[in-house]
């Protein structure tokens, strides 16, 4: 009876959690925004959504045939197709999209290693990539539902906007950003799930809100301060983008700094830039920072003074 | 007042209800002992006995082989069939006696050496150490090198370990619903040493009929005192357990004593007891045999020496064939490839499960969720940790406190994507201590 057992080190006992259940709540949770977006924009955002998660899936298949690994159970390329056709306007043309989709899995993760290995966000980089290639395209949110500049547009050009239907997502703006509710009830599945937690997006919400208040130029003022929160991508960028676990630092207080770092970074680019958004390029510019954000908050092991010397030393 | 407990730590399935109602149960070895002369941290014991020779049960077989030795005791009567090299748990070839066993269990017969209360400290320290005692939850370190710290005098607490935070395990929660009296004589005992220290059984929470019977029989003792501790893996674990029940914080670099404590486990403290107080050496010791491939989880009170195989059957074999047996808890414990070795001082618990989850699931790449940086007891990076390990980038892995890992297993129990956290940086701790002892 000997040499039928299983030998393998410690310990013996595995928690349930898989890379491809976290994937597949990160879906999930994804759902109420994607649902309000095609109830808010009508179909041709489900063709969009569709398409750019089937261009990021054969494009990890065809990557997985070439290299002979098969990576696409893991869920994640869908997981990357989906936040990206979140971040697209329903009136991109499919073939931009599409394109997109390739962009992120190929050239942002994959040539970088694969899963886990990538600097940034695939979705983000790809939309970025997308904003600059192809701009008309990127920011054309007129369509059937809604004409006109989106609600942080007209707010930065000294319009009136109408709070509540920001929140409620009544408003034009990219697929899945317009619902500050259905991104809410996701949220909120992910954090009961233990997916992700308040560290990043509550130091990068509060850093944001403490930066509009000072150089805003509003002050205190709650209707700006709501307007600013509910408009572009903000929060679909901070509850699901900058949780991304492999392109935010794994410290936990690196969590934190990076938070802030985006807080920042997206006040600066939407009261100082040119353009009234500023969630993209923020947090891909954080995903930048990452490594040295982990490096000067490397953890201090238990029993030991900070910065003391230690048996490595 | 908020629970005592530490920073990080998981909540596995504890598995305690196959055989945490079921007493301790005394049961008659097979034909062959075995007695490893390497059961402890340190020099080997050396054989007194040569093949031929009869011996009785309680009879020295083996002394110590230097100040961090213990010596080995024969658990049974009978003769030696052999001094040879015989398979450990760990897979290890170490010399042993082999003892065929009479089965008349003829003793040499126990006598204490004097009544307590007329024992000296140096005294007391002597039986310790001649009853072959060693730290009996797993490390196997001597008792009476543990109990003898530099300046004794500098120790304000003495913690029995009774957290058994190892899921399965019910050896010591047994032990101290039947036989609480000798875990607090063995604990007085121990106080002895320290005259300056207070008592302190950690107990964790899921164990409430323990807490309420320990403070019952410890009300009356000035120098004792019952902590409740949060139920959750590796409470028991010495750093954490200190720093739990005394806010203290020590690092690899550092023994218990630094910080003014001593940690001892129930079945040491129980084994102390019984070689002060009743003269005995260690013998024997409570195995839980348990798992869902087990017939019929029990605990035992096995000789040391008897066969895994024997301890087994005692326990009604397998219900169905296992795909993993472990010597020890599913976290820590050591897997085993065969059932024909012997157990030892150490040996908490036998475990067979039907099925392995280690390799049901196939590792895939780290998607750096930080579920390892949030239950490590030693608040490291395991993920990059076992990757500098996996490079041999020795530099980076001993920057970054790898040499602080305790092995507790978290980082894997937790990982999404099941990568062997535990085994690499493991691996690469054996290494480098290899290293330093050059």
């Amino acid at each position: 009876m000997s040499g039928s057992y299983q030998v393998s080190s410690n310990p013996h006992i595995r928690s349930k959690a898989t890379t491809s259940g976290i994937m597949l709540s990160v879906i999930v949770a994804l759902m109420p925004a994607t649902g309000f977006g095609i109830y808010n924009f009508g179909p041709r955002a489900l063709a969009v959504i569709l398409v750019t998660i089937a261009s990021t899936v054969l494009t990890e298949y065809l990557f997985g045939l070439y290299r002979k690994k098969m990576t696409i159970t893991d869920l994640s390329a869908v997981v990357t197709g989906l936040l990206l056709a979140l971040n697209l306007p329903v009136t991109i043309p499919l073939w931009i999209a599409a394109l997109g989709g390739v962009f992120a899995i190929l050239v942002v993760k994959l040539l970088f290693g694969g899963l886990g290995q990538n600097f940034m966000n695939p979705a983000l980089a790809a939309r970025c990539f997308l904003l600059i290639s192809f701009p008309t395209q990127m920011t054309a949110f007129d369509c059937d539902a809604y004409t006109g500049a989106t609600p942080l547009a007209a707010l930065k050009a000294g319009e009136q906007v109408n709070v509540l239907d920001m929140v409620i997502g009544h408003t034009g703006g990219t697929i899945g950003e317009t619902s500050v509710i259905a991104i809410a009830v996701g949220a909120c599945i992910l954090i009961l799930l233990g997916v992700i937690d308040l560290r990043v997006p509550g130091s990068y919400i509060v850093t944001f809100v403490v930066f509009i208040c000072i150089f805003g130029g509003r002050g205190f003022d709650p209707y700006y301060i709501s307007a600013q929160l509910a408009g572009g991508g903000l929060m679909l960028g901070a509850f699901f983008m900058a949780t991304d676990y492999v392109t935010r630092p794994v410290t936990i207080k690196g969590q934190y700094l990076f938070g802030i770092f985006l807080g920042l970074m997206t006040g600066i680019f939407r009261i100082f830039g040119p353009g009234a958004e500023g969630v993209s390029y923020a947090i891909i510019l954080g995903n930048l920072l990452v490594p040295l954000i982990e490096k000067a908050t490397r953890p201090t092991a238990f029993g030991y003074k900070r910065g003391g010397a230690h048996r490595g030393k | 007042m908020a629970k005592l407990t530490f920073v990080g730590g998981i909540h596995p399935y504890d598995g305690k209800e196959l055989s945490k109602d079921k007493p301790i149960q005394d049961i008659r070895p097979g034909n062959e002992l075995v007695y490893p002369l390497s059961q402890h941290i340190g020099a080997p014991a050396k054989a007194i006995v040569a093949k031929g020779d009869r011996v009785l049960a309680g009879q020295k077989i083996a002394e110590s082989g230097g100040f961090v030795s213990a010596p080995v005791y024969a658990s049974v009567s009978g003769t030696v069939k052999a001094i040879e090299p015989r398979r450990v748990v760990t897979g290890d070839m170490v010399m042993s006696i082999v003892l065929e066993n009479d089965g008349l269990y003829e003793e040499t017969g126990f006598y204490p050496v004097a009544p307590l209360e007329k024992l000296s400290r140096e005294e007391i320290l002597d039986i310790i150490r001649e009853a072959g005692i060693v730290g009996m939850g797993g490390a196997g370190f001597p008792t009476h090198v543990k109990l003898a710290p530099k300046e004794p005098e500098k120790i304000d607490y003495v913690i029995a370990n009774c957290a058994e935070c190892e899921p399965y395990l019910t050896s010591d929660y047994r032990r101290m619903l039947e036989e609480p009296e000798k875990l607090i004589g063995g604990l007085k005992i121990i106080l002895r040493l320290f005259e300056n220290a207070h008592g302190i059984l950690g107990v964790e929470d899921n164990k409430p009929d323990c807490i309420a019977l320990l403070r019952q029989l410890t009300k009356e003792e000035p120098r004792l005192s019952v902590k409740a501790l949060k139920t959750k893996y590796p409470q028991g674990g010495e750093r954490t357990l200190i720093y739990a029940v005394t806010g203290r914080k020590i690092n690899s670099t550092m023994l218990p004593a630094d910080v003014g404590c001593v940690v001892n486990n129930v079945d040491t403290i129980v084994a102390v007891y019984r070689a002060v107080v009743e003269g005995r050496p260690l013998m024997e010791r409570i195995v839980t045999v348990t798992g869902d491939a087990v017939a019929e989880p029990r605990n035992f009170r096995v000789k040391i020496g008897t066969s895994y195989q024997d301890v087994l059957e005692a326990a009604g074999g397998f219900r169905t064939e296992p795909e993993k047996i472990i010597c020890g808890g599913p976290m820590m414990g050591f897997s085993m490839f065969d059932l024909n070795v012997p157990t030892t001082k150490t040996s908490t618990a036998l475990l067979a499960l039907t099925k392995d989850e280690v390799s049901a699931m196939e590792p895939g790449p780290c998607i750096n969720c930080g579920r390892c940086v949030e239950v490590c007891p030693g608040r490291v990076i395991p993920s990059r940790l076992a990757d500098y390990a996996e490079r041999f980038d020795e530099q980076a892995f001993l920057d970054n406190y790898g040499m602080e890992c305790c092995e507790c297993g978290c980082c894997s129990f937790i990982c999404p994507a099941k990568r062997p956290l535990t085994q690499e940086i493991k691996s690469m701790r054996k290494i480098q201590l290899a290293k330093r002892k050059k």
